[in-house]
């Protein structure tokens, strides 16, 4: 495509400027706004909204419909048949029905999770900016307290007291980085606060749920929206640690990690079973960080 | 200084506050302490005399209060697969644990803080592309995804390294290349923007106006002032040597504490699931502080600073 793009003549005809430098920058322009890596990472993002919206119209058999006859089929390209394009597992179910199932369940619950932490975050950032004082301190202390442990180890200790639910787990999900979420919304409501247009309509009378909601809210919106997507990614790792550990999502259910999980068992003679989950975790978890540090550098006015 | 430090270990306290009064909020949540605690299986008297121990029958203020008594004093009840006091059951895994995470962290530094420093010394050429592109994998890639593709690669295709167990020393290498060099992406990321910080500041244009050598710009007064950022993340790294193991044991089963704590979890263990969380927790909040007080000492500038933002 791009020698066909230095051609002068389909240049022309494309452009219709008649300019070949003009042509070629543009070119060249596109791909600086739009850079390689951030294109096929959107790709993948849209690739996957689209899995995760019809998972179960694109997934060519049930996820869970055994096959003894023909179980562990290498993919196609390994001695494989086209009826399963990624093989079978060592129950004859159809990889990639279970990847895209995977990808779904994984995606929604990664999402879900990152609304509570962002709820969670805003809420009690917001609270510390309005009250300061001693409510300040104490979610201040709260911050701390949850920076300072690993996430991984409290929420296998929750599980292992409170058991597994799939409600349980998506709420513990949610608290998975809440802190840092709280600590931005914090400092920059605080800093809103003291800027012309808050004081504004505080003089106006609005109220201070009004002020917060309404308008300081959609001012700092950007920022936290790029924590969020930088935290989307880490709660799909962290599902899928704890789903790999047999802890997170149970079976029938299946997640990514759940995934990896049983294909350990079978890495010598049927390794694709592990490898397909893999990949998809390591595609999605880096394209939202890649889209995540795109967007940051775009919002960030320092960094211009 | 007195004050910085003073104010640091009060911190220090709330936190392991906090962390044990999880422990007993999640504790109390789940049911009776004393079935969880000594087992579904133990004799009428054990639990009349746990109860009376951990002051069930009385007033939940109380309890709270005899709990802190009991964690401080270590009674943490007994394992429920072999009877033996939790905290010994955990205690002996502890060495293994160090034994791959030591290691493993030496590993992280030596990689990862020369390769952020060069990516930052060669900003945007392609020495830091290639550094940052590899650094972003190892942020993206999950443990249990590189240590499986490590051990198809180094165990199932060509044989040279055994897959799992602690039998020998070629046993620990596995554990230790996975966890070291996802770490060393971490510091390597963490290195480079610390460095880069640095290096637009103010006092590195005036050393190198006043006609230094590049080299002595960047050891003398680059350097020092990048560790202190880099030092925060190396000290969380201190901190979970411990817990920073638990998939990673797993994918290779190596016999520490994070696979005892993934059996403990998976059998609710529970007993041994606290003793785990509150050892845990008092290992991260003790590094956390001795980071603090490292820092303070470091940097002058922060003693005086921190205490009047309050944060």
């Amino acid at each position: 495509m791009t020698l066909e793009l230095n051609d002068p003549k389909s240049i022309a005809e494309d452009s219709g400027s008649g300019s070949v430098f003009t042509a070629k920058d543009r070119l060249t322009a596109f791909f600086e706004t739009w850079p390689p890596l951030v294109l096929f990472a959107l790709f993948w993002i849209a690739f996957s909204a689209f899995v995760v919206a019809f998972a179960p119209l694109i997934a060519p058999y049930d996820f869970m419909s055994m096959d003894l006859p023909s179980r562990l089929t290498p993919p196609v390209f390994f001695g494989g048949v086209w009826t399963h394009p990624l093989g079978t597992d060592e129950l004859g179910r159809d990889v990639l029905s279970r990847l895209i199932i995977s990808i779904r369940i994984s995606v929604v619950i990664a999402f879900l999770s990152t609304l509570i932490a962002a709820t969670l975050g805003v809420t009690l950032g917001f609270l510390a900016a309005y009250f300061r004082g001693r409510v300040e301190q104490l979610i201040l202390i709260l911050i701390d307290a949850q920076a300072s442990m690993p996430f991984m180890i409290i929420a296998l200790a929750v599980l292992a007291f409170l058991g597994n639910s799939l409600t349980l787990f998506v709420i513990l999900m949610g608290f998975y980085g809440w802190e840092r979420i709280a600590r931005i919304a914090r400092g920059l409501a605080i800093s809103a606060n003291e800027q012309g247009y808050a004081t504004a309509v505080r003089d106006l009378g609005a109220s201070p749920w009004r002020i917060y909601s309404r308008h300081i809210l959609p001012n700092i919106a950007s920022t936290l929206i790029v924590s969020m997507t930088l935290n989307f990614p880490e709660v799909i790792l962290l599902e899928s640690g704890l789903s790999f550990l047999g802890l997170g999502i149970q079976p029938p259910m299946t997640s990514l990690g759940n995934m990896v999980g049983y294909g350990r068992d079978y890495i010598q003679s049927a390794p694709w079973i592990m490898l397909a989950p893999s990949v998809a975790i390591v595609l999605t978890t880096l394209s939202i960080s890649i889209v995540g540090d795109w967007m940051r550098d775009l919002f960030d006015p320092t960094l211009k | 200084m007195l004050r910085y430090t003073l104010l640091r270990i009060l911190r220090a306290l709330i936190t392991v506050t906090l962390i044990v009064s999880l422990a007993f909020v999640i504790l109390r949540l789940s049911g009776d302490p004393a079935i969880i605690i000594l087992g579904p299986e133990a004799p009428p008297e054990a639990y009349a005399a746990f109860r009376t121990n951990w002051g069930l029958d009385q007033p939940i203020w109380i309890q709270y209060l005899k709990y802190f008594g009991a964690v401080s004093q270590g009674d943490l009840g007994n394992s429920m697969r072999d009877g033996r006091s939790a905290l010994q059951v955990v205690g002996e895994r502890v060495p293994l644990t160090l034994a791959i995470t030591i290691p493993a962290l030496f590993l992280k530094i030596l990689i990862g803080l020369p390769a952020g420093i060069c990516a930052a010394l060669y900003r945007n050429t392609y020495i830091d592309r290639l550094i940052m592109t590899v650094s972003v994998m190892g942020f993206t890639v999950p443990s249990f995804v590189l240590g499986l593709v490590l051990a198809l690669i180094f165990a199932v295709k060509l044989g040279w390294l055994p897959s799992g167990g602690s039998d020998t020393w070629q046993h620990a290498i596995l554990p230790i290349l996975t966890m070291g060099l996802i770490g060393a992406a971490v510091i390597a990321r963490f290195t480079r923007s610390a460095m880069l910080e640095v290096l637009g500041q103010p006092y590195i244009r005036s050393a190198s106006a006043k006609g230094l050598v590049w080299r002595e710009v960047v050891t003398s007064h680059a350097l020092p002032n990048a560790a202190i950022p880099t030092l925060t993340i190396v000290g969380f790294m201190v901190g979970s040597l411990v817990a920073g193991a638990v998939v990673v044991e797993s994918v290779f089963s190596w016999p520490g504490v994070g696979r005892l704590l993934v059996t403990a979890v998976a059998n609710r263990d529970l007993a041994v699931v606290q003793v785990i969380l509150l050892f845990i927790g008092f290992t991260m909040v003790f590094a956390n502080l001795t980071v603090d007080l490292l820092y303070g000492w470091v940097d002058p500038r922060l003693r005086t600073k921190q205490l009047q933002a309050g944060s």
